[in-house]
């Protein structure tokens, strides 16, 4: 169970004709896969298209009435390998992932599956995470593309197109043999919009009709001499059949305008963003009839010769929208209106940027700059400016902090990097190998470790050039994501293999957290409730490990114990520390309902939460320094000589007890308390309160009396 | 054509993760759609969702007018500068930064946003005071807005056990902004069909917020104390006023009442008795604000009021505390709520307290010091709320009639004379420098570990205080070497100041 429940969406899958869909657009693409008939779909999770694979987990009963064989993927390898379903066998295919970081994982699997080639259509829905808020490496998709020659589209970021886009993408893969790639931006990925459903179809043919009469065609092998033909046809025929369909369906747009002189290329996924522009500009209404003349790349790769020359052939100049870089189809269109022998100027990254997002202001900035010099008869009105900072923006640039992301509050990592700050206090700093998962939140403040990040699940990898003998050990922290990924083999069998010295704390929180709760092998239950709980430590210890310790992350004393045994013992080979700690966003999902019924129930229920006394709290703030818990905040000093503002912790506070933990380890202060909650108290607890509360308030009282006489 | 055609509403909203600024995303959307509006949101939630800030975006677009055109808007994916209708923020600063980004615009922008702060972790970790002086925001957003409805949203959320998201909700509603009648947003929360009466309370308060403005601004004035006074007092009362100047009275005061709440009034006196020495030097400085005396007293007061277990078992065992931790917690009536302290109490809080002959006996033996420390340094778990807990902190707090013989007394107020006697001996030299001096005590603060670190840094200072030439600069350095204090827990940063000056 993942960190949102799609019940909701999961019923409007069964959509059919003649309704409406409204959803998110990653939403309306998997309806859009039903409805092309696909017969397996995998993939693996991460932003923005999580919930592509969260749904699918939610929409078992639907797969199975269409016989759709859904699994979560353990690797966007994984994933890329299993369209190998599609290479013998007339059977539609889909998987996803978060590019580029994915596609780099699956390219070797993209490789061979694009050199066969495909039978049945294969479609790999990207969900590109670039520009604001991202968390991979900015590069392009459109390189592996280029470099595989496997379809790329690049749809209008609307409901309608995005999902006409997979159907479409099915035949496209189909009638050219060849792997087809729909890319999404973020954005466009979580769009609210509509769309017209259409009746879900059974695939033509099922993975177990498939099954029971296997094909065998020897050419799709890839080894010699089969790859040299498999190349040759790419060229000779697959190119060619998709630029043929590309054409006759249509998938590219043009929209026409009075200024036929001048004319806009834009990937499909800029549509929005140019006609906003034009819009500012006077040159569009808010429906798109535009007075520049518009081709809407839907289908970025392969480019379509002909309908470019027929673009281009009445104009002078034409603008690129293209996002990212290198500006690869900027130089194809030169390069082809060059072969042509038409002299249209290609205007491009001059004035739009070479790298970074392509925000509304981007997009409007470079436009306006297109029309300025080569259309400026169309402008008719003033030219909006975008508002220049004002002089007291400076001061309020100084006013607002920058807001890292980090730790959910209880998170049951931040006492592990408690621990690891606790080390360092004691060894001095140390060298620390990251990997990418919410412990990646690590590198930011108020922790401030981790000193790379080389891919997912290759921290302990990234690591090895020190794994030799001597004093000194690096030390490497995995998430159980990373872990299965392939941290398994690329990191601690390599290691076992080399002898490697180093330390790696594998953070078992039983999710694939960071990228919304999904269960990874060693959570207690699969996607589709199955049971599954594979041991990290059994992983390990099967590969040859033998100094293998469990230590629950919220037990700061026993995990800086720990560490520091891994950092100095006299074993030889790598330390495995197996951090145990449930997510606790997801065990807050899982145990609030339980527990607000026992309350309705009547049942006696103690709730905990911590506390700061504010008049012993003198400021200091090196319990925030050592958690950096949402939860743990700060507060003007309620007293009057004093300045420093006093710590405080709100009502987000779900009681892990790692605050009161950390100023026990770090031997802090005597400010924090756990206060305990009796709800709907026994006759017992009511007893013994009163006693208490008689004794306690009587000497409270005296002191009360003896106090007043000295305030004032 | 672009002239005729009708213009999408623009709506941004900007939320902290965790409140609920896609639950509110969503909210719009179905209430613009209810009421004949095409609507188009979206957003980049990843990983800003956790802790971060993240920005919604929502174009409404009236449905009629694309049934007259025949054909579907197109609507925008990111706001563009200076075309946004409407800007909803949970927080100040994040308006602020609304601000920046260039979303607000005078022509056409309302901006709705709660008042109260939400402190980032760059703020929170700093070692004094790292709160950013937000004073000038607000203003700030009102100058660059068309309009603007500010007021403490999440206090509001408190106050009808309700979320943030609710009540800005409300306040949308309130500013009559968007063409939608108050029912209608209403009935957006009953079709939501989760927690519904607590979000329709929490809209109804935003709403009201948002309309009555003024109102929900004021905070309640808590009611003035009146407490009888002793006669003790009420002549160190008499001598503050007689003897100390206007401008520092109020500081005096609030350390005197400090001091006989936390010992005794002789104490108090004690206090008024090292400041008149220090009063008699200071001629009320350049600005006449006799910052020396004033200055001086906030600190001596601070360090008088030394933080040993007596102290902390005294505060924890307060009838007021027990009051104020139900009501932190929220607790019904009803309810028990029990508290367990989290101490680490480690050889050294012990001797603090014993007579000062014992305590120093313990520790100017190293092993018969750490033998102890094993015995008794242990992170302890008392519930101060149950009669074991409580007595044993009642009884230490007890030990306040004593606390003039204890081996921590005699070591503060020697520490204090000699404090006292640097800030005498720059006085009439160098005012600037005397008060500088005085505030150096900023960094002796906390317990254990950081109470130590505190004091080496000072000491260092006061090291530098006794090799620096008068005048020249002297405060400036002597301040900027107190900053360099406060910016990191190893203390390189004043290493690195300290060697400076003498380079």
């Amino acid at each position: 169970m993942a960190e949102r429940s799609f019940a909701k969406e999961v019923q409007s899958l069964r959509l059919g004709a003649g309704e409406v869909f409204r959803g998110e657009g990653i939403l309306g693409v998997t309806k859009a896969l039903l409805e092309s008939g696909v017969a397996y779909v995998g993939g693996y999770q991460g932003a923005p298209i999580s919930h592509l694979m969260d749904v699918f987990s939610d929409a078992r009963p639907i797969l199975d009435e269409l016989g759709v064989h859904f699994e979560t993927s353990a690797s966007e390898a994984a994933a890329a390998a299993m369209l190998a379903a599609s290479i013998n066998y007339p059977i539609r295919g889909a998987v996803t992932w978060k590019s580029t970081v994915g596609t780099n994982v699956a390219s070797d699997a993209l490789s061979n599956l694009s050199s066969a080639g495909v039978l049945g259509g294969a479609l790999i829905i990207l969900g590109e995470d670039y520009g604001e808020g991202a968390s991979i490496i900015q590069e392009r998709t459109h390189a592996f593309a280029m470099k595989s020659q496997m379809w790329l589209l690049d749809p209008r970021p609307n409901l309608r197109s995005i999902t006409s886009a997979v159907a479409d993408g099915f035949d496209l893969s189909e009638v050219s043999n060849t792997p087809v790639m729909l890319e999404l931006r973020i954005r466009a990925c979580h769009v609210y919009g509509r769309f017209d459903a259409k009746d879900n179809k059974r695939p033509a043919m099922t993975v177990q009709e498939a099954l029971q009469s296997p094909r065998r065609d020897a050419s799709k092998i890839n080894l010699p001499p089969f790859t040299f033909l498999h190349e040759q046809d790419k060229v000779a025929r697959r190119w060619p059949a998709a630029v043929d369909f590309v054409t006759r369906r249509g998938l590219n747009e043009i929209f026409d305008g009075d200024a036929s002189d001048v004319g806009i290329i834009l990937q499909g996924g800029m549509y929005n963003f140019v006609v906003r522009a034009l819009e500012l500009l006077g040159l569009s209404d808010t429906f798109g009839a535009t007075r520049i003349p518009l081709y809407v790349l839907n289908v970025t790769y392969p480019l379509v010769e002909a309908e470019l020359t027929r673009f281009c052939c009445d104009k002078k100049a034409v603008l690129v929208v293209e996002e990212g870089q290198p500006d690869f189809i900027a130089q194809a269109v030169s390069r082809h209106l060059n072969d042509a022998d038409l002299r249209t100027t290609v205007v491009g990254k001059d004035v739009l940027p070479m790298a970074g997002e392509y925000t509304g202001a981007v997009v409007l900035d470079g436009v306006r700059q297109f029309v300025e010099r080569w259309a400026p008869e169309t402008i008719t009105m003033a030219v909006a400016t975008p508002p220049a900072p004002a002089e007291s923006f400076v001061e309020l640039q100084r006013a607002v902090p920058a807001r890292p992301p980090g730790l959910c509050t209880g998170c049951p990592e931040r006492p592990l990097f408690t621990a690891v700050k606790l080390l360092e206090r004691e060894l001095g700093p140390v060298h620390i190998s990251a990997d990418i998962g919410c412990h990646s939140f690590a590198t930011l403040p108020p922790f401030n470790l981790g000193n790379t990040i080389m891919g997912y699940g290759l921290g302990l990898a990234a690591a090895s050039a020190f794994g030799g003998s001597g004093d000194h050990r690096a030390l490497t922290i995995m998430g159980d994501g990373g872990f299965w990924h392939n941290g398994l083999s690329s990191g601690i069998t390599n290691a076992v293999f080399n002898d490697d010295n180093g330390v790696i704390v594998v953070v078992d929180n039983s999710y694939s957290a960071a990228t919304g709760g999904q269960p990874v092998p060693s959570s207690k239950l699969s996607a589709t409730g199955r049971k599954v709980r594979y041991s990290i430590q059994n992983a390990v210890k099967g590969v040859g490990v033998r100094w293998v310790r469990t230590v629950r992350t919220y037990d700061i004393a026993k995990m800086l114990a720990t560490l520091r045994d891994a950092m100095t013992t006299r074993a030889t080979g790598p330390k495995v520390i197996v951090a145990e700690g449930e997510c606790q966003l997801n065990r807050q999902r899982r145990i609030k309902p339980l527990i607000a019924a026992a309350i309705n129930d009547g049942k006696r229920v103690v709730q905990e939460r911590f506390g700061v006394d504010a008049d012993t709290c003198t400021g200091d703030h090196s319990c925030i320094r050592l958690s950096g818990c949402p939860s743990l905040t700060i507060r003007p000093n309620p007293d009057p000589l004093r300045e420093d503002p006093v710590a405080y912790v709100d009502n987000s506070c779900v009681g892990c007890g790692v605050c009161g933990s950390v100023a026990h380890a770090a031997v802090l202060c005597p400010s924090f308390y756990k206060a305990q909650i009796v709800v709907n108290p026994n006759r017992w607890d009511r007893f013994l309160g009163a006693v208490r509360r008689g004794v306690i308030g009587f000497l409270q009282r005296s002191a009360d009396r003896r106090r007043a006489v000295r305030e004032f | 054509m672009a002239e005729s055609s009708p213009r999408p509403t623009t709506i941004v909203i900007a939320a902290l993760g965790g409140q609920g600024g896609g639950v509110l995303s969503s909210w719009i959307v179905d209430v613009a759609e209810h009421a004949g509006f095409l609507a188009q949101a979206t957003s980049v939630p990843g990983v800003a969702q956790r802790t971060g800030t993240t920005i919604y975006y929502l174009e409404l677009f009236p449905e009629e007018a694309a049934t007259a055109a025949g054909r579907d808007p197109v609507l925008a994916l990111m706001p563009v500068p200076g075309e946004v209708d409407i800007v909803v923020v949970s927080e100040l600063v994040e308006a602020g930064r609304t601000v920046l980004r260039g979303l607000v615009t005078p022509e056409r922008t309302t901006v709705i946003t709660s008042s109260h702060r939400e402190y980032s972790v760059v703020e929170k970790a700093v070692m004094g005071d790292g709160i950013v002086d937000a004073s000038g925001v607000r203003a700030a957003v009102e100058e660059a807005a068309k309009a603007c409805v500010v007021f403490d949203m999440a206090a509001l959320a408190e106050s009808t056990s309700s979320v943030i998201s609710s009540v800005m909700f409300g306040a949308l509603a309130g500013t009559g902004v968007l063409p939608f009648q108050r029912e209608q947003y209403e009935q957006t929360i009953t079709r939501s069909g989760i927690a519904v009466d607590r979000s329709l309370t929490g809209f109804a308060a935003g709403y009201a917020g948002a309309v009555g403005e003024r109102d929900a601004d004021a905070a309640d004035e808590p009611p003035l104390m009146v407490v009888p006074v002793a006669v003790e007092a009420e002549a160190l009362l008499a001598r503050v006023e007689a003897t100390f100047p206007v401008p520092a009275r109020e500081r005096i005061i609030d350390g005197m009442r400090r001091l006989a709440d936390y010992q005794d009034l002789r104490y108090a006196a004690a206090y008024l008795d090292r400041l008149d020495g220090i009063r008699e030097l200071d001629g009320g400085g350049e600005d006449g604000q006799y910052r020396l005396t004033a200055e001086t007293a906030r600190y001596l007061a601070l360090w008088m009021s030394y933080e040993d277990a007596i102290r902390v078992a005294d505060l924890k065992t307060r009838s007021a505390r027990f009051e104020r931790f139900r009501k932190e917690v929220g607790a019904d009536p009803e309810q028990l709520v029990y508290v367990v302290e989290y101490l680490h109490p480690r050889v050294e809080e012990i001797c603090d307290i014993l007579p000062a002959p014992l305590g120093g006996f313990v520790m100017r033996r190293d092993g018969l010091r750490k033998l102890l420390d094993k015995v008794v340094s242990r992170g302890r778990h008392v519930p101060t709320a149950k009669l074991g807990g409580f007595l044993l902190l009642y009884m230490i707090a007890g030990l306040r009639r004593w606390r003039r013989w204890s081996y921590r007394h005699g070591r503060e107020m020697a520490l204090i004379d000699s404090w006292l006697g640097r800030i005498t001996a720059s006085a009439s030299a160098d005012y600037a420098l005397a008060v500088e001096i005085a505030r150096c005590q900023r960094l002796i603060k906390g317990y254990g570990d950081t109470h130590a670190n505190g004091m080496k840094n000072f000491n260092a200072i006061m090291n530098v205080v006794d090799r620096i030439d008068h005048g020249a600069n002297a405060s400036d350095r002597i301040g900027a070497l107190r900053d360099a204090a406060l910016a990191d827990e190893d203390g390189r940063a004043l290493r690195d100041a300290i060697s400076v000056i003498f380079e």
